[in-house]
């Protein structure tokens, strides 16, 4: 009742190739991003923003670009840590070379390299599937985050081996560096976070999305109705990698202010990974979701305990919410193996029949 | 120029100058790789039985270690202790069953994956709360000492974790061969479906499974806790089985083993005689690369089920 097509017809092609053709996902759409632009950085502080919003948003970025790769055209990736260093590393090495040069200008060529880079890791996926392709990405993650330790010119051979963020302005505001508002930064994520999401959520309805779909499916079917598969699966590789490139030039340059390769290594890739199967394969939405969900769940299970009178020594704390992360992946894989995404379809489902079910 | 030397020329020569030096580089890799074999083996055992990729097989060796540690803590005597901890590893993997595999029958296998990684946090967080996280000595009475053997110097504590690896690939091999249990566990690993039509209890065989890739990572888990001590980096070396497992392919007994010992001698020769043109700590990704260039002509690996897909 709520939630439905009838009655919305389409009179122009342009409504009838619309995003979201629905009004009430337009609705919904519009009240997100006006709760997002406006009221939360009215009322969030500097906790919430620096703590949960701007990492949650980053790392929402660096899994839409997972599942570009892995839930759109069926690669299965442990890189991505590494596709992010290189984002980063990217983002600093011009940054610091052409201090006059935009900064979104950069992030953008950044994630280019990542790209580049994306495309020679991808290409043993032409031989390989599944989980030999999930290992042979693990060389990429150790591969380049040895080279970025290593070869001090990545990191303009400073003495303590870091990247650090300089300040950048754009349009006269501070968005980079220490001294950045948090507020600022908060507005820098999510408004990449918006643009990237919509550009994905356009390519994967077109023709190169179902490309990747039908590659995903099947390949030699998808073969034979004239997908290339050698195009489609490097271009997957190549798109995804810009996605995580711009990530993790953000997680740098927006959220953490400097890091070392650790902040890259594998965990990271795993985490990224958790996000794109929590929150659903092959769903933008679900990235969103499934990002929000590992990151706020951390923070759930250190201040939960707290919050109703318990007490647990901080190093006893630490291995349990290790137990209860890896008891809650299980329990969310056995109840919902489609994850958050498919939750959320079930809803609009409801909504759509609600109140008479039959 | 300099560094094509250092790449193409040098290694070589420091190869010839001492043969004798390049054997025991080769040998020490070799027992190395023994390492990795029994931590690839766990892998492998899994993945062919119940198609399941457990990437929880490093918890599992770190789990055994620090529960076999805990006995002898408590004065248990070591065979006791071993029997004690085989006990741990067989509920453990009565419980995996229970309450985890039995529930994601028929899941996609990346779902079966990211599972384990979720066991992973499970096991890494008990057996640290029961046991501690602090580094442990494990001592179980193997003599480490070295001997000289013609012109190489040679340590009797990877000579015995060799044995013990052989004999434990021995005795494996001959339960698979030969015993009732054994044949039902091919034929699961051949065939679900048919395994169950001709009547093998398929959740019974799971249990089997885990059970034997947890003695399985006991072993690994004594041999590396006694070698460097009972700590949390053992979760670590699950990552060093990796490609040994593509190497070797996943579902090929043999060829964890061959794969293993590839690795390990080719990862210790890579460190000693083209690490210093590298600058150093190749030993991280030597081994993918090798595996990845590997898998570019063999993308079964050595051993694996070779897919045939035609149009």
């Amino acid at each position: 009742m709520f939630y439905r097509e009838a009655g919305q017809l389409k009179t122009t092609y342009e409504t009838d190739q619309g995003l979201f053709p629905i009004i009430q996902d337009r609705w919904f759409l519009g009240l997100i991003l006006v709760a997002a632009f406006v009221v939360i950085p009215m009322i969030a502080n500097e906790y919430w923003m620096q703590a949960i919003l701007i990492p949650l948003f980053i790392y929402a970025l660096a899994a839409i670009g997972l599942n570009i790769l892995t839930g759109y055209a069926g690669q299965v990736s442990l890189g991505t840590g590494a596709f992010m260093a290189i984002g980063a590393y990217a983002t600093y090495k011009i940054c610091t070379a052409f201090p006059d040069m935009n900064i979104v200008v950069i992030f953008a060529m950044s994630g280019l390299f990542s790209a580049g880079v994306g495309i020679v890791f991808g290409i043993p996926s032409l031989r390989i599937k599944g989980f030999y392709l999930a290992v042979a990405t693990l060389a990429a993650q150790f591969f380049i985050l040895w080279l970025f330790n290593k070869v001090g010119w990545f990191y303009n051979d400073n003495p303590s081996g870091t990247i650090t963020a300089p300040p950048r302005e754009l349009f006269g505001i501070l968005i980079t560096g220490p001294e950045a508002s948090a507020t600022t930064r908060y507005y820098v994520s999510l408004s990449f976070l918006v643009v990237f999401a919509m550009a994905a959520k356009n390519l994967v309805r077109g023709r190169i999305g179902r490309s990747w779909m039908a590659i995903r499916d099947m390949d030699i079917a998808a073969e034979i109705i004239g997908i290339e598969p050698l195009k489609t699966k490097l271009l997957a590789f190549a798109i995804s990698s810009f996605y995580c490139g711009v990530a993790g030039a953000l997680y740098i340059f927006v959220w953490l202010g400097s890091a070392e390769t650790e902040a890259f290594d594998i965990f990271l890739s795993f985490q990224i990974m958790f996000m794109i199967i929590i929150g659903g394969l092959g769903s933008i939405m679900g990235s969103i979701l499934g990002a929000a969900f590992i990151t706020l769940l951390p923070i759930f299970l250190t201040n939960f305990p707290p919050m109703i009178g318990l007490h647990i020594a901080t190093d006893i704390s630490k291995h349990l919410e290790e137990i209860v992360f890896g008891v809650l992946i299980v329990f969310f894989l056995i109840v919902e193996p489609h994850g958050l995404a498919r939750l959320w379809q079930i809803v609009k489902e409801k909504l759509r029949q609600w109140p008479f079910p039959y | 120029m300099e560094f094509l030397e250092a790449v193409f020329v040098l290694p070589f020569l420091d190869m010839a100058d001492s043969p004798a030096f390049l054997m025991e580089v080769v040998i020490g890799g070799l027992l190395t790789g023994v390492m990795y074999s029994l931590v690839a083996l766990g892998f492998v055992l899994i993945f062919k039985a119940s198609g399941v990729f457990n990437f929880a097989q490093g918890a599992m060796v770190l789990f055994a270690a620090l529960a076999l540690v805990g006995f002898m803590e408590q004065g248990v005597p070591v065979v006791l202790a071993i029997l004690m901890t085989i006990g741990v590893m067989i509920i453990l993997a009565w419980a995996i069953e229970r309450l985890m595999l039995r529930h994601l029958v028929n899941q996609e296998g990346i779902i079966l994956f990211m599972a384990t990684i979720g066991l992973n946090f499970i096991l890494e967080g008990v057996g640290q709360i029961a046991w501690g996280s602090d580094v442990k000595v494990l001592d179980i009475g193997i003599p480490d000492q070295s001997f000289e053997l013609g012109p190489m110097l040679l340590n009797t504590f990877d000579i015995s974790a060799a044995v013990i690896a052989a004999v434990m690939v021995t005795v494996l091999a001959l339960f698979f061969q030969y015993t009732a249990v054994g044949r039902a566990l091919r034929a699961v690993a051949d065939d679900h479906q048919a395994a169950l039509s001709v009547g093998i209890p398929l959740k019974t065989i799971w249990i089997i499974v885990w059970a034997v890739a947890g003695i399985v990572a006991l072993v690994a888990g004594v041999m590396w806790g006694a070698k460097s001590g009972v700590q949390f980096s053992l979760v670590l070396i699950a990552l060093k089985a990796l490609p040994v497992l593509i190497l070797g392919g996943f579902t090929s007994v043999p060829g964890a083993i061959i794969g293993g010992l590839i690795i390990g001698v080719g990862e210790t020769v890579a460190e000693i005689y083209w690490g210093p043109a590298f600058g150093g700590a190749i030993e991280g990704w030597f081994a993918y690369m090798l595996a990845l260039a590997f898998l570019m002509f063999r993308p079964q690996g050595l051993f694996g089920e070779k897919i045939i897909e035609r149009v």
